[in-house]
């Protein structure tokens, strides 16, 4: 009934939270110049000379977020319990998985927010050629998800410590783990001695294999699910951190 | 309102609060006395469902905290210790956050941030960043929250905690207000606010309820309730000492002169005993008694004497 009003207050608060610090702008400028830098100078955007960003630009994603969305992460829980205002947090009127829930959306629609603000790249790509813009907001919606999945790990790390830090270097190990379990030379490397079983259950762990339909233009329900049920899992795991912490 | 059963919770093999009951109606402030680490704060952050006991059963309102926890938690308004606040807000955001989680929206809540700033006189801070607020503001903020919805129910944990004489003086009076409608528990390890506030007084020790009365009550299980302090002129201490001491309700007298005055008193064999001002009264008919009064007892004293650690008491005995 009130859920999804106690949701909303939550992840207004923490939006808000954001936005009060100079730390969201620097965050958003950051995640733009990398944009810019790494399509048009390394990804070899005009080199390439065709209407795409599948290689050029989102190519570099999962490797961003490695590093920005533990960032943008890592106060979320870890902060609430240094200042003590979980105890208050916890003890109003809502259930921890609607404060859980709330913040999560709060830090993925920012995340989505930096993401939009890369439209320029967009109407660079349309101003040359003539792209699959198809492809393009298939492309955009796969790294979304993918933002979602690492923002759900950083979760867990951070509603584990107090300490910012911590859960930003625990993240970003996980989330390289996510990376490199699909890191073509990885997978090239583990191919060489591993039985091909085996290295289908360590690709399917990663995020890269699920992230490369989207780039493509192929929305498959499984690379869906699999970004969904991390978030899930992972937001699940922190209500359980958060509930064993609270017993003692 | 609060009802509080057989509560215990054990923090790995230690028993931080070992078989607490108590309850509290509506129109009571309950003081909550300890010293430092007795429980107090680990007894409200499970009555307001922050942390599950291990065992017992605390409902508010009628609501269980742990089956059922949400419909107690609209009742309550709940002041942590060292009244936390978020940093990153201004008071006015944080207070209208603390009333839009209680549901109050619009009207309704504007009216509820203007009546709690009010109360806890916020005006001049309430655009301020809630981290650049002096502590005693930083309270006040976190105690506005806490009766942004009007609770029924208050837990307050130290609420006067590094306030100044006057702020204190103000909360006092602002929940001594309030207890007349509310259901009110709050901890202090500060004696005079028993008196200042309280209806009704606990004394916990290492998670234990080892007292539990009105403030007059408790103050009469002290060794000086009832005790008889009188100044005497022209009078030598020993013969007065002497004299005192044969009185059959006197246990004990200490004389100690300055001058040509004489101030004694004379403790009771049961502490309360109102026999012995009688007695004392006879005793000095023909004496030059300047002043004589009754002591109603120290609360300081009493909870020092059942909060030591048994070590100590074996050696002050
Ligand atoms: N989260 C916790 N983990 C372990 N021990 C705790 C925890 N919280 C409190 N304690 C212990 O429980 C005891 C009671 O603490 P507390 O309720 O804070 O006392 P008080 O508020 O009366 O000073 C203390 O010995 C404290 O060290
Ligand atoms: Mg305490």
């Amino acid at each position: 009934m009130n859920t999804w009003a106690n949701i909303k207050t939550i992840a207004k608060r923490e939006l808000g939270a954001y936005f009060s610090s100079p730390l969201a702008y620097v965050f958003i400028v950051i995640f733009l110049l990398l944009c810019g830098f790494f399509t048009f100078m390394v990804g070899g955007f005009f080199e390439r000379g065709e209407a795409s960003l599948t290689r050029s630009f989102f190519d570099w994603h999962p490797w961003f977020y490695l590093f920005l969305v533990p960032a943008v992460g890592m106060r979320l829980w870890a902060e609430e319990r240094r200042v003590g205002t979980l105890e208050l947090l916890l003890t109003m009127p809502i259930t921890t998985w609607q404060a859980i829930v709330g913040k999560f959306l709060a830090s993925w629609l920012f995340l989505g927010l930096a993401l939009v603000l890369t439209f320029p790249i967009v109407i660079t790509v349309n101003y040359l050629g003539t792209p699959d813009n198809g492809v393009i907001l298939s492309g955009y919606i796969g790294s979304w998800l993918m933002a979602g999945a690492y923002l759900a790990i950083s979760c867990i790390t951070s509603a584990m410590t107090r300490t910012q830090v911590v859960s930003f270097i625990v993240s970003v190990v996980v989330c390289l783990f996510l990376i490199l379990a699909g890191f073509p030379p990885v997978v090239r490397f583990l191919e060489g001695w591993a039985s091909p079983w085996l290295v289908d259950v360590v690709t399917s762990f990663s995020v890269i294999t699920h992230f490369e339909g989207f780039q493509k233009g192929v929305l498959d329900s499984r690379d869906v699910l699999f970004f969904l049920s991390l978030i899930g899992f992972s937001l699940f795991s922190t209500s359980v951190i958060l509930r064993g912490h609270r017993a003692g | 309102m609060i009802k509080v059963e057989n509560l215990t919770k054990l923090f790995g093999a230690k028993r931080a609060v070992d078989g607490i009951s108590f309850t509290v109606e509506r129109g009571e402030v309950l003081g909550f006395l300890g010293p430092n680490g007795a429980g107090k704060s680990t007894t409200m952050r499970i009555i307001t469902g922050f942390i599950p006991p291990s065992s017992g059963r605390v409902s508010v309102g009628g609501f269980d905290m742990v089956e059922n926890p949400i419909p107690g938690k609209r009742l309550i308004g709940y002041l942590p210790e060292n009244a936390p606040a978020y940093t990153d807000m201004t008071v006015s955001g944080f207070l209208g956050f603390a009333a839009e989680i209680r549901g109050l929206r619009g009207e309704a809540k504007t009216k509820a941030v203007n009546r709690a700033v009010e109360m806890c006189f916020l005006q001049s801070v309430l655009h301020q960043s809630v981290e650049t607020l002096s502590k005693g503001y930083r309270h006040r903020t976190c105690f506005a929250q806490s009766i942004i919805h009007d609770p029924e129910v208050l837990v307050l944990d130290e609420p006067t905690d590094g306030l100044d004489p006057n702020q204190k003086h103000e909360i006092r009076s602002l929940i001594r207000r309030m207890g007349e409608k509310k259901a009110i528990i709050f901890s202090t390890h500060i004696l005079e606010e028993v008196d200042a506030v309280c209806s009704r007084a606990i004394i916990i020790d290492r998670g234990r309820i080892v007292a539990n009365g009105t403030p007059p009550e408790l103050r009469r299980r002290s060794d000086w309730a009832g005790a008889v302090t009188l100044r005497v002129n022209g009078m030598v201490a020993t013969a007065v000492k002497e004299k005192l001491s044969q009185l059959r309700t006197a246990k004990k007298v200490v004389a100690e002169a300055q001058g040509q005055r004489i101030t004694a008193t004379v403790f009771p064999r049961t502490a309360g005993d109102q026999d012995l001002t009688r007695e004392v009264l006879e005793a000095t008919r023909s004496w030059q008694v300047e002043e004589l009064h009754t002591e109603e007892g120290r609360l300081d004293e009493v909870f020092r004497s059942i909060t030591l650690p048994d070590t100590v008491k074996e050696e002050t005995k």
